[in-house]
């Protein structure tokens, strides 16, 4: 087993008491104080996590362009710069490598430059794949995963904390996009991005100079919060998390997230695949699935109809926010319809519920 | 540090007992409630199940993870705590407070095999 990295703002969790656990390679705060109540401060407020594991690659040269539209399933081609696409990297069956940010960053010397932002269990998987992709063209791909920290400051109040804290106005500030500016004199990438269905920012910097933001955020009485609640938050607006809905067998199409693959565009790693699956129709599907009676649907859990196992839950929780049973799961297409009576064992018993909307809670983005 | 209540008996798995006229009330420990985190959900036997000494006889799921909970007596499910359907959250306040089950229990010599306070404090600093 190879040993647990931490990232740059490890002292300051354990000094907070945080309650720590092995997570995609990286030793990581699962919660300060309790899931709920850091759920609630993103909801409500606002709150604040290291997202330092996440991996950063930065790729330039003359094919810059072409190599991100050759591995990614969005189109980055006419984006300009200081836009972000979400997508994925495919498998040429269709499978998903990774889901991914893709920035277009201010171009160089060479013509364009991109920053890529992937998960932290796939980061040597990816920069792998990346690299042998990349193989006949003129392009330099960097993994810069150990020299970026990265926070994510979200919630409604993320604005005016990101203002009266560190006095930075990200107003007009557009849902996808990113500036790259300074504070206290040294460099910091900032997004409206996240993973919690509400408005929000990333923020990128050394290593050094996250350390410092946490602090300030933290001093300033920011609720730090973990990966616990950063799952229950991306789970309730139908967020993917890759190695549940989405995974080297479940393809974008099965998780529902088809917009972000351009088949029109002339070619990418996996496209013959999704057309294929496109022409003969879908054989499994993400679903939600809300349960009649209260009880916790958990990943890996079978889903049943007609007396049969139809599939298995991906994500599953009693919602923080509105107090239902709901799950994701992937589910055989024909009974993916939404409506369709299905159950969910749960230890000895069964708990029947009827499909649904993936999002469980509606999302509160700003500057759309 | 996790609370631990005199005059209770104690199971390897972190459930009390409190013995009252042949009656048990179980419930589970300020250790095992800490270590969960926030409770969600009770899963619990209904009044006249039979329940066995070690044996599994619900759960408790807490946001992240559901925990299996073992009987730390043999007996008849008298009485469950519906308090815990509507608000499962006070065993997270109060665990030695908010009982789980009550067993009119058939086998008195497995008290013998429990724990008392001192000799749980013992086991949770071995644990720990």
């Amino acid at each position: 087993m190879e040993e647990l990295k931490k990232t740059c703002l490890y002292e300051s969790h354990v000094a907070l008491g945080a309650q720590m656990s092995p997570f995609g390679g990286f030793i990581m705060p699962i919660q300060y104080s309790d899931i709920i109540s850091e759920h609630n401060a993103v909801r409500n407020a606002c709150g604040m996590f290291d997202v330092s594991h996440m991996g950063e690659f930065v790729v330039d040269g003359p094919d810059a362009g072409r190599f991100v539209n050759h591995v990614f399933t969005n189109d980055v081609g006419d984006i300009p710069e200081g836009k972000i696409l979400y997508g994925m990297m495919l498998y040429p069956d269709g499978g998903t490598v990774d889901d991914l940010l893709v920035y277009r960053l201010a171009d160089g010397a060479d013509g364009k430059r991109f920053l890529m932002v992937v998960n932290a269990a796939n980061i040597n998987k990816d920069y792998d794949w990346a690299c042998a992709a990349a193989e006949e063209m003129d392009v330099k791909l960097e993994n810069r995963s150990d020299e970026y920290g990265e926070i994510a400051l979200q919630g409604p109040e993320a604005e005016k904390t990101a203002k009266d804290v560190l006095g930075m106005d990200l107003s007009d500030l557009v849902f996808y996009t990113f500036k790259e500016t300074s504070w206290e004199g040294f460099p910091v990438l900032v997004s409206r991005t996240g993973y919690t269905g509400e408005d929000g920012f990333e923020f990128y910097a050394s290593q050094d100079v996250i350390r410092r933001i946490w602090a300030a955020l933290l001093h300033a009485g920011v609720t730090p919060c973990g990966l616990g609640c950063r799952d229950t938050l991306r789970f309730e607006v139908g967020l993917p998390l890759y190695g549940h809905e989405l995974s080297g067998t479940i393809s974008p199409l099965e998780a529902g997230l088809g917009i972000f693959v351009k088949t029109d565009k002339p070619d990418f790693i996996g496209k013959e695949a999704i057309l294929r699956m496109k022409a003969e129709g879908l054989k499994r599907k993400v679903v939600g699935i809300e349960l009649f009676e209260k009880a916790v649907p958990r990943s890996g859990y079978p889903v049943e109809a007609d007396g049969k196992q139809i599939g298995e839950v991906t994500t599953g929780y009693i919602s923080i926010s509105t107090g239902k049973s709901v799950c994701m799961a992937l589910v055989d297409a024909g009974y993916a319809a939404p409506g369709t009576e299905v159950a969910v064992r749960i230890r000895k018993k069964t708990f029947p519920g009827k499909t649904c909307k993936k999002r469980f809670y509606e999302k509160h983005y700003k500057n759309q | 540090m996790s609370k631990i209540a005199d005059g209770l008996l104690y199971s390897e798995s972190h459930e009390w007992v409190k013995m009252e006229n042949g009656i048990a009330t179980v419930g589970i420990t300020d250790f095992a409630q800490k270590s969960m985190g926030n409770i969600v959900y009770v899963d619990m036997p209904e009044p006249d199940d039979e329940v066995s000494q070690n044996e599994e006889f619900g759960a408790v799921e807490s946001v992240k993870a559901a925990s299996d909970l073992y009987s730390p007596v043999s007996g008849v499910v008298t009485e469950v705590n519906e308090a815990l359907d509507d608000e499962p959250g006070l065993l997270n306040k109060d665990a030695y407070a908010n009982w789980i089950i009550k067993v009119k229990i058939s086998e008195p010599a497995e008290l013998e095999t429990l724990m008392d306070a001192a000799a749980y404090t013992d086991f949770l600093a071995k644990e720990a």
